[in-house]
């Protein structure tokens, strides 16, 4: 990632020709699936009430029904890992692939292991890993990061992936025709098929984590998952705390809102659930790992952004947010993007680092609306910008201004003063701008570099109105 | 019988902005039968509050209870500022802070001007021209409040308008307060996009019940030298040219 703040990436990005059409594309593609989904499903909001208990009951519970899922992964034949932070969950996947001479891994996409940057470490210690999820294939190519969580490349055309693909896969003729999406995905087939068969480790993360029965839950499209979990003969998956449910049957409601959600689907193309390892003479991965994630799941949860761990990760609030379709996802600098991302990013990588992301939304709550499990994301917004305000984060000039207001707005007096003062401002100022306010120098003229101002006809209203008591 | 009193509390934006919203929300309020008050009143706090600043928050609604509270009717000619008082005033106070009650007793009599005309229907009269319009509903009145079918039953019932439907509607214009002035380039693309929904319409006037989006919006419009006028839902039910 580029060193630079949220506001230049923003602006890089809003000044890039072809993201805006793609960012278009995405946002109506994703809207309409969700609200047609919403539409032929009656019990749909009844669903998401559900969801939203059985999410918020989990994390409730987490560390119990940790535990329980611990005993009966393990009774299965399941190694069970716990990684307190990014650090020691990389340490811990490249420790199982040394010791079972692992060198060549597939992967299936996972925002967990986008999370700790896995690749980039298991690269150091000699480790190959290739990413099987069509996009994620495509963006692990370019070195870039995933745009979107459940869509890594949806910042991209079909002209930037030929062109990709040509300069990565030098082997075949030149003169192929890969101008068609059909075509890219069939030559992302045949390199992928390559890599499938000759893997000695499979990555994954999970959807879900089932505590009655130490089961893994995963979601995919393009079957890619099940190849991953179950070809090679090393399954190694990693998770947030934040995963766990208690009981199938919770597991089963918060898929039904899942895919609703995420795609417009009523169920994704694939559900796979994993429990235990391959005994002699079965089909699948002979040893069967999961790592544990927490890197600050748990400080999370006792704080009052707590709520945040009920996530799915259905990427609905990206796809309604007007913020995340301006930017697109690598202006948040982060591994998660949009109101999510802007709830997650500071909590990962630092407030103070971070602070234009809980500030760059208007508060409109559409992300809210649409979340399946009703997270409040405005609100947890709001207390990172709280907490960021404690922190004497803010620049000077808005904390000051605000302590005008705010000391203003004490005695009444002050407020008619400061009413009046600038009301006689902006008339003067419309005045010498012959009607129209054009420029004005206040928030370094910002409102007024797209917009024209028109001045108030008169005095205030309150200084106007006759009785006033 | 005296008539019931009805408080006023005008905004900020519009006591400074466009006095004639105060006006004519007031003069709604009479004709729908109400005596209207305009106690001394500065500032809801949301600026505070949407900027992490709670405690001066806290502070400027603690001022706003003490100004309101003595009425059993509040009206609030926006959404905006209506659910800053109605939705998240009581939120400002933890629950053993004897302002508690007060902000909660506040809230629950507080309207935003479109609910408050529903439920206090304006005497039936002649209806104001106002030809094709466009009606943009703010973040604040649809999601906070639920604020949707009022507006344009209104303007049904008091205007000869047509109602001609934007697209996207649901995509908020931009403004967000102090959002436009810190994020200026992402709002200016926001406001942009709708304006560019309104002009599609047809349409010869906008029209909300919000100063903030309106000010956004229309500033946007004449920039690009657009003929669309605005208009607050206030002056157009008040049948103000
Ligand atoms: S916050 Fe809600 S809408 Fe956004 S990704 Fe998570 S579950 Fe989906």
């Amino acid at each position: 990632m580029t060193a630079l703040d949220f506001k230049s990436r923003a602006h890089a990005a809003m000044n890039d020709a072809k993201l805006a059409p793609a960012l278009k594309r995405m946002k109506s593609h994703f809207q309409t699936g969700r609200a047609m989904a919403a539409a032929r499903f009656p019990e749909f909001e009844m669903l998401r009430d559900r969801a939203a208990a059985i999410r918020r009951r989990s994390i409730a519970l987490m560390p119990d029904l940790l535990e329980r899922f611990e005993a009966n992964a393990t009774a299965a034949g399941m190694q069970v890992h716990w990684a307190a932070d990014a650090a020691e969950a990389c340490a811990i996947a490249a420790r199982i692939c040394r010791d079972n001479g692992v060198r060549r891994a597939i992967k299936s996409k996972s925002m967990a292991t986008e999370e700790i940057h896995l690749n980039a470490h298991l690269a150091r210690e000699g480790i190959e890993a290739i990413e099987t999820d069509l996009g994620e294939y495509i963006i692990q190519l370019r070195g870039e990061r995933p745009s979107h969580i459940i869509a890594p490349a949806i910042h991209l055309s079909k002209e930037d992936v030929a062109e990709t693909f040509r300069a990565a896969h030098g082997d075949l003729p030149p003169g192929r025709d890969i101008a068609e999406r059909t075509a890219l995905v069939k030559e992302a087939r045949v390199k992928l098929r390559e890599a499938f068969l000759t893997a000695d480790a499979g990555i994954t993360g999970a959807n879900m984590l089932i505590a009655e029965t130490g089961t893994i839950l995963l979601v995919s499209n393009e079957g890619n998952i099940d190849l991953t979990a179950t070809a090679p003969r090393l399954h190694i998956a990693i998770a947030g705390l934040d995963k766990i449910v208690e009981s199938w049957d919770d597991a089963g409601i918060v898929l039904r809102v899942l895919a609703r959600s995420a795609t417009g689907q009523d169920m994704s193309s694939y559900v796979t659930c994993l429990t235990g390892a391959a005994a002699e003479g079965e089909a699948g991965p002979r040893q069967s790992h999961i790592i544990l994630l927490d890197n600050g799941r748990s400080a999370m949860r006792a704080s009052n952004k707590a709520e945040m761990l009920a996530c799915i990760r259905c990427g609905a609030c990206l796809n309604h947010c007007p913020i995340y379709a301006a930017t697109g996802g690598h202006a948040y600098g982060g591994t998660y993007s949009g109101p999510m991302g802007a709830v997650l990013t500071p909590l990962f990588d630092g407030l103070r680092e971070n602070a234009d992301l809980p500030n760059a939304s208007t508060f409109c709550g559409r992300c809210q609306e649409v979340c399946p499990v009703r997270i409040p994301l405005p609100m947890l917004l709001r207390h990172w910008r709280e907490d960021a305000f404690a922190a004497g984060i803010p620049p000077r000039g808005e904390r000051w201004g605000l302590g005008l207001w705010r000391w203003a707005g004490r005695a009444n007096w002050r407020y008619r003063l400061a009413t009046r003062a600038a009301s006689l401002g902006l008339r003067l100022t419309g005045w010498w701008q012959r009607g129209t306010i054009r420029r004005l120098p206040l928030a370094g003229g910002n409102f007024t570099a797209t917009r024209d101002m028109t001045p108030p006809s008169g005095a205030s209203f309150q200084s106007r109105w006759k009785g006033q008591r | 019988m005296s008539q019931p009193e009805a408080a006023l509390f005008v905004t900020c934006l519009a006591d400074l902005m466009r006095p004639e919203v105060g006006f004519a929300a007031a003069s709604l309020i009479q004709r729908a039968g109400f005596t209207v008050v305009v106690p001394r009143q500065g500032c809801c706090g949301q600026p505070n509050y949407n900027a992490g600043d709670k405690a001066g928050a806290r502070d400027l609604a603690k001022a706003a209870i003490a100004a309101l509270e003595r009425f059993e009717i509040v009206v609030v000619p926006s959404g905006s500022c209506g659910g800053m008082i109605a939705k998240h005033y009581p939120h400002l106070f933890e629950a053993d802070d004897p302002w508690r009650p007060r902000a909660e007793r506040l809230a629950s009599r507080t309207l935003e001007l479109t609910q408050f005309l529903a439920r206090h229907p304006l005497p039936d009269g002649p209806k104001a021209p106002a030809g094709k319009i466009a009606y943009h509903d703010s973040c604040s009145a649809r999601r906070e409040l639920g604020v949707l079918a009022e507006p344009r039953a209104l303007i049904a019932a008091h205007t000869d308008a047509e109602i001609v439907p934007i697209a996207d509607a649901e995509s908020c214009c931009g403004f967000g307060g102090t959002f436009c002035v810190k994020y200026p380039e992402i709002s200016a693309r926001m406001a942009s996009e709708k304006t560019a929904a309104i002009a599609a319409t047809g349409a010869g006037m906008l029209v909300a019940a919000d100063l903030g989006c309106l000010l956004n919006l229309g500033g946007t419009l004449k920039r690009q030298g657009s003929p669309i006028a605005i208009k607050h839902i206030a002056e157009l039910l008040a049948g103000e040219p």
